[in-house]
């Protein structure tokens, strides 16, 4: 008799057909914790979510190989401002242009948006934006009676750096990335060559490495690390340099301001009360001298489920989801950087004291005019055409050894500039 | 009868044979006519549509550049380095555990152990926990005496790698070692003994002639994992500074996976099963001319 009801209540009640959502994301804080929100989002619309959780150059390659082989295997892919308007160009992304008026498109930065789109159409919805800026220590320039302006310039760098550097102590003057790799050690030197006046490429599309600006911008970078830096340099990337600052290893550090709350978090950083914010430093132009990313939700054409991938990026990337953070995890731990109106919301500006100063680099970057000098492509702190995966890697590996001491940097960008013509001859063969 | 049932009982055989070894042939042929087809090809993935036949091109480009004769320099040194240092610190260790000594036993097994642990664990070890210059122990302990710090990964890539994939290996030479070892005849050593051999003497003339046969096993297996090494480098150094730890998988690795150039790749992939194959030529003649020598 129990056993029929039962029998009865399940064909009645049981699932039927539930839909389902492959969504592959990158390991990174505030997708961690989306994961940990999304049996609310799983409760609201009775979707089932299959999750692929990746570290983030793993699930670039996985990704960039899944989408241009046409295979149909993930329905929310996680990409970030370089890929999306390349991969929207080819038609391997759904624009995501209608995900209705309360979506609250106007609330997005006007730099993010442009940023994931092509041609006017957005392609990815952002989920959380980074620019870059200076992290010092407040304890130590007041210990040597130093004040980091709002905006340093690169010499004001070299002599806080010099003035602060106490390997005996283990304080170095200034931690910045080295490892080879155009998402870590060029991703910060683009924007040091930048503000140096140079840039990547001509109007022609020739590969400009062996310019003067990029020899001093080098020259100056590769003098600074070696004398005021940690030693071994060239394996910090983003994560090392973090531990360091966190560590308390570091007077200075030039870095993605998405690890400001991790900074400022005391269960997980000893220089919680102590770290300061500024402007990312200026050398001689301000083009381009902090850059702009997002992290993005995206749907691929081969994905059979776009409408419901659909209403899994809107839940995820509305402003009722930071809402719904904040609430769970507090208003640090917020994904920030993607909609203003979170800057004008007291509640975060409260705990976040370098909001303000996010806010202006994000605004301030952009994208479109990274160099003083003309350049014929997108992007500050990369190149957005396809071959600067490559480009940017092999130059990568040539300027770590340059800062490794195994070259000079006039040979370093001759071999890196030998390298990226090779990488660009390709782009000209029809 | 008989002699008209051994070749019916012959082809019987074979096709019995036939499908494992022709789905172990397609498993094997696939792949490498995919490789030889993609290498003759421009292709990226990242630009689709612009495929075509390159013909020669891409091992011409390989052929031509630097990084690809550096990586095959490196790839033998590194191959060539941690055979010596595995099999030379591989009969040493063999030769102290073959001795009876309280807890020989546990000893036995903590020498094994660094075999099993994957290699991307240990070399996050040795390069976060050990040689770090900020954290690592190494640095601790030439700090305190005095010495400052060494920067393992940018001054020496090749040889901090080398020396992690040692240790990695070592175990697996004494794995195979010490059993050898164990099983010389023990009435042979006693004779050694009695006719006045030291211990030197013993090694030399008794113990190594035994353990050649063991030790060209080892090395043929090593070589095979050691030519296609990756991980302890992309772990540790990212083929670099400059192209200073890269080897053939990791310059393909680079060219696949970081340029999406699969053609290219390919050529890299074609050109690395080529020099696998000089390389285990070489190794088998080596190998079969001092086993001759024996008899």
């Amino acid at each position: 008799m129990l056993l029929t009801a039962a029998l009865v209540a399940w064909l009645l009640y049981r699932p039927v057909g539930r839909p389902e959502l492959t969504v592959a994301t990158a390991n990174n804080t505030d997708m961690i914790l989306m994961q940990q929100l999304s049996p609310e989002f799983e409760k609201q619309t009775g979707v089932k979510l299959n999750w692929v959780v990746l570290g983030e150059n793993i699930l670039r390659q996985r990704l960039t190989i899944d989408i241009s082989t046409g295979s149909n295997t993930f329905d929310v892919i996680t990409i970030g401002s370089y890929e999306a308007p390349l991969w929207g160009e080819r038609g391997w992304l759904v624009p995501l242009d209608d995900l209705g008026a309360d979506y609250g498109y106007d609330d997005i930065f006007k730099v993010i948006r442009q940023g994931l789109s092509y041609q006017n159409r957005m392609y990815a919805a952002p989920f959380y934006g980074e620019g870059s800026f200076t992290y010092y220590r407040k304890d130590l320039f007041q210990r040597a009676g130093l004040e980091m302006p709002l905006q340093p310039s690169y010499e004001h760098v070299r002599q806080f750096a010099r003035t602060l550097h106490d390997p005996e102590h283990g304080v170095y003057g200034i931690c910045l990335r080295g490892e080879p790799g155009w998402g870590q050690n060029m991703a910060y030197l683009s924007t040091l060559v930048n503000t140096f006046g140079g840039r990547w490429l001509d109007l022609d599309w020739k590969p400009q490495l062996s310019s003067p600006e990029w020899a001093e911008a080098i020259s100056f970078y590769v003098d600074l690390l070696r004398n005021y830096g940690p030693p071994g340099a060239i394996t910090d990337g983003y994560n090392e340099n973090r531990a360091l600052f966190a560590n308390g290893n570091c007077a200075m550090w030039v870095d993605a301001t998405s690890a400001a709350s991790y900074l400022l978090d005391p269960s997980q950083s000893r220089v919680a009360t102590t770290t300061g914010f500024a402007k990312a430093p200026i050398a001689k132009v301000p083009n381009g001298a902090s850059y702009v990313w997002s992290w993005a939700f995206a749907i691929p054409t081969s994905s059979k489920r776009a409408t419901v991938a659909k209403q899994f990026i809107k839940w995820a990337t509305s402003r009722q989801y930071i809402v719904t953070v904040s609430k769970r995890f507090g208003w640090l731990r917020v994904p920030s950087g993607s909609r203003e109106s979170i800057y004008e919301n007291p509640a975060y500006l409260k705990v976040a004291p370098f909001a303000p100063l996010v806010r202006a680099a994000i605004m301030n970057s952009d994208y479109t005019k990274p160099s003083a000098l003309p350049v014929p492509y997108v992007g500050i702190q990369y190149v957005g055409i396809p071959e600067f995966q490559a480009m940017g890697t092999e130059v990568g590996q040539e300027i770590s050894a340059a800062l490794a001491g195994r070259a000079t940097v006039a040979q370093a960008l001759a071999l890196a500039q030998a390298e990226a013509e090779r990488d660009m001859e390709g782009r000209s063969r029809k | 009868m008989t002699t008209t049932a051994k070749p019916a009982r012959h082809l019987h055989a074979r096709s019995l044979l036939a499908p494992s070894v022709a789905a172990l042939l397609l498993w094997m042929i696939v792949p490498l006519v995919m490789t030889l087809w993609f290498s003759a090809e421009h292709y990226n993935l990242l630009s689709p549509g612009k495929t075509a036949f390159a013909g020669w091109g891409n091992y011409l480009d390989l052929l031509t550049h630097r990084a690809l004769w550096v990586a095959m320099g490196n790839t033998l040194i590194l191959v060539g380095l941690v055979l010596a240092i595995t099999l030379i610190f591989g009969t040493l260790l063999s030769l102290l555990l073959d001795q009876d000594f309280p807890g020989h036993q546990v000893c036995r097994l903590l020498v094994i152990a660094p075999f099993f642990v994957m290699p991307t664990v240990s070399a996050l070890i040795w390069k976060n926990m050990l040689m770090n210059p900020v954290f690592g122990l190494f640095a601790w302990i030439t700090r305190s005496l005095g010495f400052g710090t060494i920067e393992f990964f940018s001054r020496m890539p090749l040889l901090s790698i080398v020396v992690i994939v040692g240790w990695e290996w070592t175990p697996f030479a004494v794995l195979i070692l010490l059993p050898a070892l164990q099983s010389l005849n023990p009435e042979q050593v006693e004779a050694a003994r009695l006719d006045g051999a030291g211990p030197l003497a013993l090694f030399r003339h008794i113990q190594l002639p035994h353990l050649l046969r063991p030790m060209a096993v080892v090395a043929m297996i090593e070589t095979i994992f050691l030519l296609s090494l990756f991980a302890e480098i992309y772990v540790t150094t990212n083929g670099g500074p400059g192209l200073a730890s890269t080897n053939l998988a990791y310059l393909i690795f680079r060219d696949a996976l970081l340029g999406f150039d699969v053609g290219r790749a390919s050529a890299g992939g074609v050109i690395a099963i080529v020099l696998a194959n000089i390389v285990g030529l070489f190794l088998m003649r080596l190998v079969g001319r001092n086993l001759e020598d024996l008899r």
